[in-house]
């Protein structure tokens, strides 16, 4: 649909579009954090490395989850499990909205042919502590990605502000291929398709979301992680102790999806994840200064 | 005569906040000239996504000179502290010209008289422009990169022109508090056109090459023009198609906010979704996509809309349009899926689930909520003309379903509408449905506020039972902060009953309010019936003073009674309004404020209370004995006025009395040497004034 002379990018030609150009633009590349979450940012590449004075640049596919979004895989357009493409680059530099447009126009999307607005979208991360100010990337009327500059994180002002960019690589891939259903979308460009990869597990994933997690299992996991998160705080080991926040905020998540939260709880469970997110980034920040002596003034 | 132009270029800026970002851009500027003592002939602001532009036209190029005077310490004073003085000035001797003595008050004094030449403009103005844009306060603002700078997004770059030359200065960002180096933001005579279509910069010379210049790079400076094109085009396309659109202020201000190049284009979707109920269609289409939707000329949707997009495109805007139309074609497909599931249901079984809902951590459950305004429905529809209890009781029990459903979730803006179409669904009499709709208006001002009698008793009920329970619970607003909208809650029972013409004793109200709560959720009830009776008597005021009654009218009707039946004090108020409005009014003020003044002005100087019974004997003249047999008469006509709730007849009394009064006060000397005498024309003049003030305390109008 977008390009008129060249067949369309497949999925995985999509995600190795968007690497190869960050990886030129000097982000270092890298794998998807080896744990369940909700987006990108929650990968301590993003999250605890926007904190402190550190340059950073990087970039990585970032698979999320979102049980409450599933359908049973019997809706076109939302998913339980979906892919994000996440660029992290600190300092944000300051041609990064042209350096983003450029990112469309390697996957095929002329902005001389297509409507890319830039259209206001705050974000705000109650269960991370953190906020930013931004938009959301229109391109003919569809958000292809989250532009965000961070203002905030785990409740620490963000000594240099990092930009973020993230792009929700089903739909971009819709948008480029000419896609109505994810399902349908082109993954390799020889015959394999988004749904015969992903679609028995939308339909079971679904049904342990909604259906059949236990709850009684959920809730001591999640008590479990928020002990032992907070355990490993006790001793400094701020990284470890991160990716049981990441749990305890995934098991909220199915908590959630599995509608046994009312709406106080809710606020309950948010703030104990933040507590334990900010407590994470403070502990990182404090064994960060220790040992990185700040960078003389010039 | 010398112009400024002056351009800050960022990136793209929140449409909502463009408009009143530019003025108070422009008012923070003009008052930093002013200070400066630099004057002009006019200032005009004009705002696009990513530009902020003033002109000032007509700028002195300098300061006028001015003439500096400095009193310095007496002559007399030790030799040390005139020195200082010198010192301090800048001369050297006595000796100088601009040092003079001046004898004030005996003593003299050394003064300096000094002429001061003005700065230019052009070494002000660096500093003036730094002031404004970094002084400019946005509701919220960001850091970037490694800067302390603040603004709403980042700076990219300040174009300046003065009498023709670029001016020259900067914007530091900042220091990073990391200890990076300072960047600072150069003033230039350059900017670029349209990030697409024309991204080159270019030298601009003054505001007509700006504007000329901008508009062959695609960008319209002027808002107004570009809301005026889009207004065009959309209709003409309308028309094209055989359409109308509805004028609607907010979709044309996002949508003139959002392009520096507007092109109007049109779309299409598929009839199925014209099942939908409207409002379902036409939220999907405005609230994150901005469609302007097309109605058909007899006021049916029509599958179509109109799109506004930043780009001419080589394909006459064919691809943006099926972009689009695919997005919309997506939430389309999202809330027919709703739509189709949430009638599988029924809205007695979702009220079920209202249970683990909480409405306030205090106050219980959304359940709990329902069934309180079934109880208090009930009670007020006894209050309200044709209302009918057993269908306003039915409305309240299903009036918070639909929170529960897949189309409120997904549309929170739906709530109450959704439970009507759902209600309509499964057979509830219409005016059930109807109130399900109606119960959460009016939601402020201008919202349409409810005239069906089920529907105002279940507005008025969600109303008042989060007013009681709120105060109940000691959460009255304070300040800016009111979470809860009380203060929108308080209005809506306002409107409700003004413009329902409706008899409601609040006290009583609130009282079976308070009861439907839970023994001992609530606070003390006496204290929370005075608390809210307050609050909505001052939110009344408000309203009163919004819908043009004077300060004065209001606090002089307000001060008379104590009064929990709104429909009373606003048909007060509307009567001493009317009134005053007339030459009757105006005159009898002057009337009563001779006799008001005069007896408070005896009664100061006397110590004493001029408030007994007139003593009919002792009046001598033919005009106080008129007076006096016109006040008898005129208290009956009053009164009867009052009992009859009639205040244009109270006021008409009032006016009757100008007169006598006139009359009076020409022919009768109140401060006469008879001391009995006198006492008695006080007391006839204290009896006027007191009687008056039954109607009103026209000691607080304003003649």
């Amino acid at each position: 649909m977008v390009r008129q002379n060249r067949r369309a990018l497949s999925f995985q030609e999509l995600i190795l579009t968007l690497q190869q150009y960050w990886a030129t633009q000097g982000c270092v590349l890298l794998q998807p954090y080896d744990m369940m979450v909700g987006a990108g940012t929650f990968h301590p590449a993003t999250l605890l490395r926007s904190l402190g004075p550190k340059p950073w640049r990087a970039a990585y596919v970032q698979p999320s989850r979102r049980p409450s979004d599933g359908r049973y895989g019997k809706n076109p357009n939302r998913l339980q499990h979906y892919y994000q493409f996440q660029v992290i680059l600190k300092p944000s530099p300051e041609d990064i909205q042209d350096l983003y447009l450029g990112s469309l126009t390697d996957i095929g999307i002329d902005t001389r042919h297509h409507d890319i607005r830039f259209v206001e979208d705050d974000w705000e991360s109650p269960t991370l502590g953190a906020w930013g100010l931004g938009w959301e990337v229109w391109c003919d009327g569809m958000e292809v990605s989250q532009f965000t500059y961070f203002q905030q994180v785990g409740g620490i002002d963000c000594e240099i502000v990092s930009g973020e960019l993230t792009y929700g690589l089903e739909r971009l891939a819709m948008y480029v291929q000419g896609v109505e259903n994810i399902f349908e979308l082109d993954w390799n460009g020889a015959g394999i398709s988004y749904g015969e990869v992903f679609l028995e597990a939308e339909r079971q994933y679904s049904q342990y979301n909604f259906d059949h997690a236990n709850v009684t299992v959920l809730r001591r996991h999640f008590e479990d992680t928020e002990a032992e998160c907070l355990s490993l705080l006790a001793v400094e080991l701020p990284l470890p102790a991160y990716d049981q926040c990441i749990a305890a905020s995934h098991l909220f998540n199915l908590l959630d999806a599995r509608g046994v939260i009312s709406v106080t709880e809710r606020q309950a469970y948010i703030a104990r994840v933040r507590t334990l997110a900010k407590k994470c980034c403070e502990t990182y920040l404090a064994l960060e200064s220790d040992a990185t002596p700040l960078p003389d003034a010039e | 005569m010398p112009e400024l132009l002056l351009e800050v270029l960022s990136e793209e800026i929140p449409a909502r906040l463009q408009h009143s970002a530019v003025e108070d851009f422009k008012g923070l500027f003009c008052a930093k000239l002013r200070d400066q003592g630099l004057f002009f002939d006019s200032a005009e602001a004009h705002v696009t996504p990513r530009r902020l532009v003033l002109v000032i036209d007509g700028l002195q190029t300098r300061q006028s000179d001015r003439i500096e005077e400095r009193k310095g310490p007496k002559t007399s004073a030790p030799e040390k502290s005139i020195l200082g003085f010198l010192q301090s000035a800048g001369y050297e001797s006595l000796g100088h010209p601009d040092l003079e003595k001046r004898e004030i008050k005996g003593s003299e004094f050394y003064f300096v008289k000094r002429l001061v030449k003005g700065c230019s403009t052009k070494e002000l103005l660096p500093g003036v422009i730094h002031d404004a844009v970094t002084e400019l306060r946005w509701p919220r603002s960001m850091r970037w990169a490694s800067g302390t700078l603040k603004w709403v997004r980042p700076i990219h770059s300040i174009l300046c022109i003065f009498d023709g030359r670029l001016v020259k200065g900067d914007i530091s960002t900042g220091i990073g508090l990391a200890g990076t180096s300072e960047t600072a933001i150069r003033f230039t005579n350059k900017t670029c056109g349209h990030r697409f279509l024309a991204p080159a910069f270019f030298t601009v010379n003054n505001f007509s090459d700006y504007v000329e210049k901008l508009r062959n790079s695609f960008v319209i400076v002027e808002a107004e023009e570009r809301r005026k094109i889009i207004v065009q085009k959309a209709n003409d396309l309308a028309e094209e198609h055989g359409l109308l659109l509805h004028t609607d202020d907010f979709l044309m201000n996002e949508n003139t906010g959002l392009v520096e190049w507007p092109v109007v284009l049109v779309g299409s979707f598929s009839e199925i979704f014209l099942t939908l109920p409207d409002e379902v269609l036409v939220t999907s289409m405005k609230r994150h996509q901005k469609y302007i939707p097309l109605y058909q000329r007899d006021g049916l949707l029509a599958p179509r809309f109109v799109v506004v997009s930043n780009l001419t495109s080589n394909d006459g805007g064919a691809a943006i349009v099926a972009g689009n139309e695919r997005v919309l074609r997506a939430r389309l497909y999202d809330a027919k899926f709703f739509w189709d599931v949430d009638r599988q249901t029924s809205l007695d079984d979702f009220s079920k689930r209202l249970g683990e809902i909480t409405f306030h951590a205090k106050l219980g459950s959304m359940s709990d909520k329902v069934i309180r305004l079934a109880k208090l429905g009930v009670k007020i529809a006894q209050r309200v003309p044709k209302a009918n209890a057993d269908m306003v009781e039915r409305a309240a029990l299903l009036c918070k379903a639909d929170l529960v459903t897949e189309m409120v979730s997904e549309f929170p803006e739906l709530q109450g509408v959704m439970g009507k179409y759902y209600a309509l669904q499964q057979g509830e009499n219409a005016s059930v449905a109807a109130a399900i709709a109606d119960h959460y208006s009016p939601l402020g001002p201008s919202d349409v506020c409810p005239k069906a009698p089920n529907s105002v008793s279940l507005a008025l009920s969600d109303k008042i039972d989060i007013l009681v329970g709120m105060f109940g619970v000691g959460g009255r607003p304070s300040g800016s902060k009111d979470p809860y909208a009380l203060r929108r809650a308080a209005l809506g029972v306002i409107r409700l009953i003004m413009e329902n013409d409706l008899r409601l004793p609040l006290i009583e109200v609130i009282r079976e309010s308070h009861k439907s709560y839970k023994l001992g959720v609530l606070g003390d009830r006496s204290e929370c019936v005075r608390t809210l009776v307050d609050f909505i008597t001052d939110r009344l005021k408000v309203h009163l003073r919004e819908l043009d009654y004077g300060h004065d009218v209001v606090s002089a009707v307000f001060a008379v009674t104590e009064e929990d039946d709104l429909w009373r004090l606003v048909a007060r108020a509307k009567a001493l309004k009317e009134f005053l409005a007339s030459t009757a009014g105006a005159d009898l003020l002057g009337a009563y404020n001779r006799a008001s003044n005069i007896v408070q002005i005896e009664e100061k100087k006397d110590r004493v209370t001029y408030n007994a019974d007139v003593n009919a004997e002792m009046l001598v003249q033919q005009e106080e004995k008129v007076l006096f047999a016109d006040l008898i008469s005129f208290r009956d006509k009053l009164g009867r006025a009052l009992e009859g709730e009639d205040y244009a007849s109270a006021m008409e009394a009032i006016a009757d009395l100008k007169e006598p009064v006139d009359a009076f006060f020409d022919q009768v000397t109140v401060n006469c040497e008879n001391a009995a005498l006198r006492q008695n024309r006080l007391y006839l003049l204290g009896e006027i004034r007191d009687s008056f003030k039954t109607v009103a305390d026209f000691s607080l109008i304003k003649g």
